[in-house]
């Protein structure tokens, strides 16, 4: 059952071979067995997954099977759940049960999703290794060859990816603001996408960062991933920044191949540091989407050197604001005090965690009077330039392919001294949110201490489908079979 | 300069300029589908939205925007067609997202003008420098537990219009007349019910003083001021005060102050050291408002008319004063009121009765136009019996005021109590008689020349046929006699 993907799986459910319920129950019981070891899952729900799965079952016997009908799925914790505890990873909301489901995790269901429990992340998505989370951290269920030291799944959907990669749930839900879909799947060696911005509705899911936050799959292949997208997309109107745009089917598109199709190989990409494991794994893609019949194209982004700086002006600015609501009056953890000011202070040292309070901190600032025009302003305009760069190179290209973070998963406690050195984790990966198009993290290889490396494949805004197919094309053609250290079903078990 | 400020040092001049507030006459609030009527029960009419718990989001209320654009046309100001909400970040237990929704860069509407007409007949021209959208706060309550407060959010995101006026008014009358006119456009447009004691219209007031040819000096805001009165009374104390400072030496510092009504003064609230860094950025979760130039086209023909045009109708077309017609027309339903009985008759004697008898009553009785005892159909019937000489024009004022007590009609009135006027010259001949028989001292008086006596002797023929005798025929036969 765990050496089947999400396609396979739902295949097998559709012909019968096992029920949901068992499915489920096979996924629950993995759970128990890995999670204690993985910490992937802060709260699991074997009985909402149950009755998720009595409900699935009963579709199938009518044969009304949905997109997704039957598959065990995490969601990660920072989408609303209603009647599920959902804390973002932190302590300030360690008591919050919304009474209400986030349009994307509404639509899964709608669809026939299980929902297995909440997933693991860095509190409230800020960080790339799940090191923030209240919660503890989530090992990441790949380990180097002989190696013992565990290591991060990345993040911040650290919990969702590393849930995924030991067959804890056959898909999960994730989101990304800088990286925090694709660096996880990386590390993780798994797919994951973050779409165009407004894709999917980001109503009912905890803001950090609301021009650069969007939901998207993780899963084990590039087509799962087009199949849960395509029930997490759509239009909704109660989103203001969501795209009215048709939903195509994303799976389709896995199976076009890359046949003449122009790829995009940005110079400014490859940097000075950069291990030569990677450049190498690069150009490997490269070749084979060259083999497969694609054009190779030298490409420019001049910007790209101020993304990351600018990134970490625009996030935690709007972080500073989105975060105010967790002041202690009307849900989630009160720490009181002597009076209002006093509760407000308590409350919010006690609740956030030291990344957290960081960006507040440093949004706050960027946003002062004196200094908004100097750190805001000026970002947003580089931040406009950056989306040009993209413009005008998709008139040429029609996708770009780059590496998707600069190293293999680190030990958890390693470049935790130094924050910028975190922050770099998220070169490849932000530009694509400062310009809200789609990217995709493919699993291509493994480096030298057998650990996963994956390529981003960049597209342009409302054009997963290419984006899809250039990535189902690199993962034909690595043909990884490799499995983690820690899976269900593996030998470790 | 009419009003000053009589310093030590000679005449003050006193700037003042207007921050309204108007609440958005809608069903729903500004960004979320909740109800917005006055007087629930508390916490009654929240959202999610409204209590900003995690995952919500803005959706701008269409009829809102529509408002917005209406008063702005109504102001004769600019329609920007693209404007953008702004966070206005801070701290407060009825503020739940920690930031307020507001226009900050980019308001919905620009410059416009509101005339105010002055007491001494002179109109003058008063800026207003733009308009734009914000979400109202909720409110805490500190008097429910002696030692907390409580939080009702029924008003959290409720649509306000901000409108600021130039600092264009010279005198508390010139403020007050200023919200009583702006307050008349409102409700002409139906966009604001201008209830300052519910709180739907609100206004923060700034002050600066300067001797006449200055540039301006330092101002101070007055915030929240919610009614006219007051808004009169802080200008005048603030004013006062600043002259003081200044006069003693010091100098008058920018700050934010309250209006203690109780005692007259304003009070210190929180000085510019003190101000809150509100970090204004535009807001994330919503889009540029873009407006289509065809629909605010549409909404400009729409307009009703504005008291200022029906002022200047009333005047053209009924012959009325400048000042009748600005009686009239202050508030909509009065219009609607008057010109439903002046239509067809004499007009001058419809707006004398409106503005006279009528609005007597309804101030007796506290009650409104709208729940007037006397109905325009029925004063206007009433006219109708002056005009045809069925009753007199004393008469008259008896059965106004029988209807305004029983509410019956004017003709089942005349008939019940036989107020019809008597044109029968045998009977008016006789009480002539009967007067001068009863008084012949008085004729004496009358014919050795006291003329002043005549009138007496009308009365008292009026008096014998209980003041329903036809004036006209009364003066015949009284002069024919005597």
């Amino acid at each position: 059952m765990f050496s089947l993907d999400l396609a396979g799986t739902r295949a097998a459910l559709r012909r019968r071979e096992f029920s949901a319920r068992e499915l489920t129950q096979a996924y629950l019981g993995a759970i128990e067995a890995l999670n204690p070891r993985l910490n992937a899952y802060i709260t699991v729900t074997p009985e909402l997954a149950l009755r998720h799965a009595q409900a699935a079952d009963a579709a199938l016997a009518r044969g009304e099977a949905g997109n997704l009908t039957g598959i065990p799925l995490a969601i990660k914790d920072l989408f609303c759940t209603a009647g599920v505890r959902t804390t973002a990873g932190s302590r300030i909301l360690s008591p919050f049960v919304p009474p209400y489901e986030s349009t994307v995790t509404a639509n899964l269901l709608r669809d026939g999703a299980v929902f297995l429990g909440k997933a693991n992340l860095d509190e409230f998505a800020m960080g790339s290794s799940n090191m923030t989370s209240a919660y503890g951290p989530v090992t990441n269920p790949w380990a180097r060859r002989g190696g013992h030291a565990p290591l991060v799944p990345g993040g911040s959907s650290g919990g969702s990816a590393a849930a995924v990669a030991a067959r804890l749930a056959l898909g999960a839900t994730a989101t990304d603001t800088g990286g925090s879909i694709r660096q996880p799947a990386s590390f993780c060696g798994i797919a994951g996408i973050k779409p165009t911005y407004g894709r999917c509705s980001r109503w009912g899911i905890l803001a950090f960062a609301s021009s650069l936050d969007q939901a998207g799959p993780l899963a084990r292949t590039v087509e799962d991933c087009a199949i849960m997208l395509r029930s997490m997309a759509g239009h909704d109107v109660k989103d203001s920044t969501s795209a009215d745009q048709p939903v195509p089917d994303f799976a389709a598109a896995c199976r076009r191949g890359v046949k003449g199709l122009r790829i995009g190989v940005p110079r400014e990409y490859r940097s000075d540091g950069m291990p030569p494991e990677i450049e190498a794994l690069w150009q490997q893609g490269l070749a084979w989407l060259r083999e497969a019949g694609a054009a190779i194209v030298d490409v420019s982004l001049p910007h790209t050197k101020y993304g990351l700086a600018t990134y970490y002006i625009v996030a935690p600015a709007e972080a500073s604001s989105n975060l105010a609501r967790y002041d202690g009056v009307r849900f989630g953890a009160r720490t009181e005090g002597a009076d209002l000011i006093e509760m407000y202070e308590n409350t919010r040292a006690a609740g956030f965690g030291a990344e957290v309070k960081r960006r507040v901190l440093i949004g706050t600032y960027v946003l002062s009077a004196g200094y908004y025009d100097a750190y805001y302003l000026r970002a947003q305009k580089v931040r406009a330039l950056i989306l040009r760069d993209f413009t005008e190179v998709f008139a040429h290209v029609d996708a770009l392919v780059t590496p998707t973070a600069p190293s293999a998963a680190f030990a958890q406690g390693e470049r935790m001294d130094d924050p910028v050195k975190m922050y770099l984790n998220d070169v490849f990966t932000v530009p694509a949110n400062m310009a809200g198009i789609p990217g995709l993290s493919v699993p291509a290889g493994l480096d030298a201490e057998g650990l996963p490396l994956g390529l981003q494949v960049l597209g342009k805004p409302f054009d997963e489908e290419t984006v899809f197919a250039v990535g189902a094309a690199l993962e034909r053609a690595a043909g990884l079979t490799a499995v983690p250290a820690v899976w269900a079903g593996g030998a470790s078990r | 300069m009419s009003y000053a400020i009589e310093g030590a040092t000679g005449a003050w001049e006193v700037v003042i300029g207007l921050e309204v507030h108007a609440q958005v006459i809608s069903q729903a609030k500004l960004f979320s589908g909740a109800a917005t009527a006055f007087g629930a029960e508390p916490n009654a009419q929240v959202s999610f939205v409204d209590a900003a718990f995690p995952g919500m989001l803005p959706v701008i209320n269409r009829e809102c925007v529509a408002q917005a654009v209406r008063t702005g046309l109504g102001l004769r100001a600019q329609i920007n067609l693209v404007s953008r909400f702004d966070r206005k970040n801070y701290f407060y237990p009825d503020l739940p997202a920690g930031y307020q929704i507001s226009q900050y860069a980019h308001p919905i509407v620009g410059t416009g003008v509101i005339e105010i007409e002055l007491a001494d007949g002179s109109t003058r021209a008063i800026g207003v420098t733009r308009l734009h959208l914000e979400q109202d706060a909720g409110k805490s309550l500190h008097d429910q537990h002696p030692s907390k407060s409580y939080i009702d959010l029924n008003r959290s995101g409720v649509a306000l219009m901000e409108i600021v006026s130039e600092p264009d008014l010279r005198s508390p009358e010139e403020a007050g007349t200023y919200i009583r006119k702006l307050r008349s456009i409102l409700r002409y447009l139906g966009t604001c019910d201008g209830n300052m004691e519910e709180g739907s219209l609100r206004a923060d007031v700034n002050v600066s003083v300067r001797k006449p040819g200055e540039p301006y000096r330092t101002r101070c805001e007055v915030k929240n001021v919610n009614s006219i009165r007051f808004v009169m009374q802080a200008i005048e104390a603030e004013a006062t005060r600043q002259v003081r400072v200044w006069e003693d030496g010091g100098a008058v510092v920018q700050e934010t102050r309250l209006f203690d009504s109780a005692h007259g003064v304003t009070r210190s609230m929180r000085s510019k050291e003190d101000a809150h860094d509100y970090r204004y950025f535009p807001d994330p979760d919503l889009l540029p408002l873009v407006l289509d130039a065809a629909w605010v086209e549409a909404m400009r023909a729409d307009l009703p008319e504005l008291p200022d045009e029906k002022r200047a109708r009333f005047v053209r077309d009924y012959g009325l004063s400048p000042y009748d017609a600005g009686v009239l027309v202050a508030e909509q339903a009065t219009a609607l009121y008057f010109e439903a009985v002046a239509r067809g008759r004499d007009a001058k004697q419809a707006a004398n009765w409106v503005t006279g008898d009528l609005f007597a009553t309804l101030n007796r009785t506290g009650r409104t136009i709208e729940d007037s005892p006397v109905s325009a159909a029925a004063l206007g019937r009433m006219l109708d019996l002056m005009a045809d000489g069925t009753i007199n024009g004393r008469i008259a004022k008896d059965v106004f005021e029988a209807m305004a007590e029983s509410g019956e009609a004017p003709d089942a009135l005349v008939e019940k109590r036989g107020l019809r006027q008597v044109t029968d010259t045998a009977a008016i001949d006789a009480a002539v008689a009967k007067v001068l028989a009863a008084n012949p001292d008085k004729v004496a008086e009358y014919r050795g020349g006291k003329e002043k006596i005549y009138g007496f002797l009308v009365g008292q023929v009026m008096r014998e046929m209980r003041g329903k005798g036809n004036p006209a025929l009364v003066n015949e036969a009284l002069k024919r006699v005597l």
